[in-house]
């Protein structure tokens, strides 16, 4: 009997919270998504697109992907849009991560990374974000190619103390890789029309 | 239960006081008080979370099996801590940059579970109410204290706002000569200034 109640108990419980936070989630969404397209993405997007002659932000569109949604930012240089943005989310060591992966679509190379929305640890994983240098070794690889990390026979140093995240960030790059070599013809057909 | 509802909400204001007289849920303590907006930040989301944690589980007290009673406690505070943390990022995403990792952690400070156990699963609402709002307004003016010594000393002013709202500035209070100790906005600084607080208080004696 004290079993029952116990599962009973415990059920309801987790029902009642599980159901009020998908209904907050839902609330929520819409504003939160501003709110780290202005704090988070924007930034990241203008700091890999330096020297673009549009604004990256503004210059949005989405594509189809299956059941999803992906939104692509383009930038422009010297008003020809070259650069393609894609949104990427990889596993990290603590949580889910963003990842903008930026491709030049002239070249076919990789244009750039930026850790957007992460919950790595500051210091070890957290470096994944907060220092450029290590972003930068992504900057200017052939598209074609997979990254790696050195240990695992690739050419990306991984940060020291942080082989799960580098990882991470080299597994959401390739998602990227592979969803680029998948939709280029439809990123470069939308990309002239976007561009504000 | 002879205490009067002003004691139960008093208590947590000096008699109690987390951290320093409950030396409970030092992480956040320690991690957040870089400045005193973030312990500001952060001592509101505790107090927040254990104010709804504290009525809830005083409501549910004679439904909640004793045996599984600390895993309901979690999923409620648990609940409350989403909530907190989904607001916070829909109307005040640059404190909850800030604030980070240390939001969702909250839901294993103990200050909140020891509440729930220690008072709200054997007292009424109207006291447990009181209760998590006496504890985590002394929480919050601990950790906006504690932030404000890290700032003082490590940047030379107070500079902020509360939840986008009340913006201050107090640049160089000591003066433009002073140097900043960026020590004490730096981890270690936190165990220190923490200690000299501590000491201070036990200066004063409790009762």
């Amino acid at each position: 009997m004290e079993m029952i109640k116990m599962v009973v108990v415990l059920t309801i419980l987790s029902v009642i919270s599980g159901g009020g936070l998908k209904w907050l989630e839902e609330f929520t969404k819409p504003m939160i998504e501003v709110q780290e397209l202005e704090l988070v993405k924007g930034p990241a997007i203008r700091e890999i697109l330096k020297g673009a002659s549009n604004d990256p932000v503004e210059s949005r569109f989405k594509i189809q992907d299956g059941d999803e949604e992906r939104t692509v930012f383009v930038g422009a240089f010297d008003g020809e849009p070259r650069v393609a943005v894609l949104e990427v989310s990889g596993k990290g060591f603590a949580d889910k991560f963003g990842l903008l992966v930026a491709f030049d679509v002239v070249e076919d190379k990789l244009a750039g990374i930026s850790v957007t929305t992460h919950k790595e640890t500051p210091g070890l994983g957290g470096e994944a974000k907060d220092n450029p240098a290590w972003a930068a070794q992504f900057k200017g690889k052939p598209v074609n190619k997979q990254c790696k990390v050195t240990n695992d026979g690739g050419d990306i140093n991984a940060l020291s103390g942080a082989t799960i995240t580098s990882r991470a960030v080299c597994d959401a790059t390739n998602q990227a890789l592979a969803k680029y070599e998948e939709f280029k013809p439809q990123l470069v057909e939308n990309m002239k029309s976007a561009v504000k | 239960m002879a205490k009067s509802l002003a004691q139960e909400f008093t208590k947590g204001l000096w008699k109690e006081i987390p951290p320093f007289r409950l030396v409970l849920g030092l992480c956040p303590v320690l991690g957040v008080t870089t400045s005193m907006k973030n312990g500001i930040g952060m001592g509101l989301a505790t107090a927040f979370v254990l104010i709804c944690s504290n009525i809830l589980v005083s409501l549910l007290r004679k439904v909640v099996p004793s045996k599984v009673r600390i895993a309901c406690f979690i999923i409620i505070i648990a609940t409350f801590v989403i909530v907190v943390e989904m607001m916070m990022q829909a109307f005040v995403y640059g404190l909850f940059l800030d604030l980070g990792v240390f939001i969702p952690l909250i839901v294993v400070n103990c200050i909140v579970l020891g509440r729930a156990e220690a008072f709200a699963s054997k007292n009424s609402v109207i006291p447990s109410m009181a209760d998590g709002m006496g504890i985590g307004l002394g929480f919050t003016f601990s950790l906006a204290a504690l932030g404000a010594v890290r700032e003082l000393l490590g940047t030379g002013g107070l500079a902020g706002d509360i939840f986008g709202f009340l913006p201050y500035e107090l640049p160089n209070l000591f003066g433009a000569s002073f140097e900043p100790f960026a020590f004490a906005v730096q981890a270690p600084g936190a165990f220190i200034c923490l200690g000299l607080m501590l000491f201070l208080l036990n200066l004063v004696p409790s009762k």
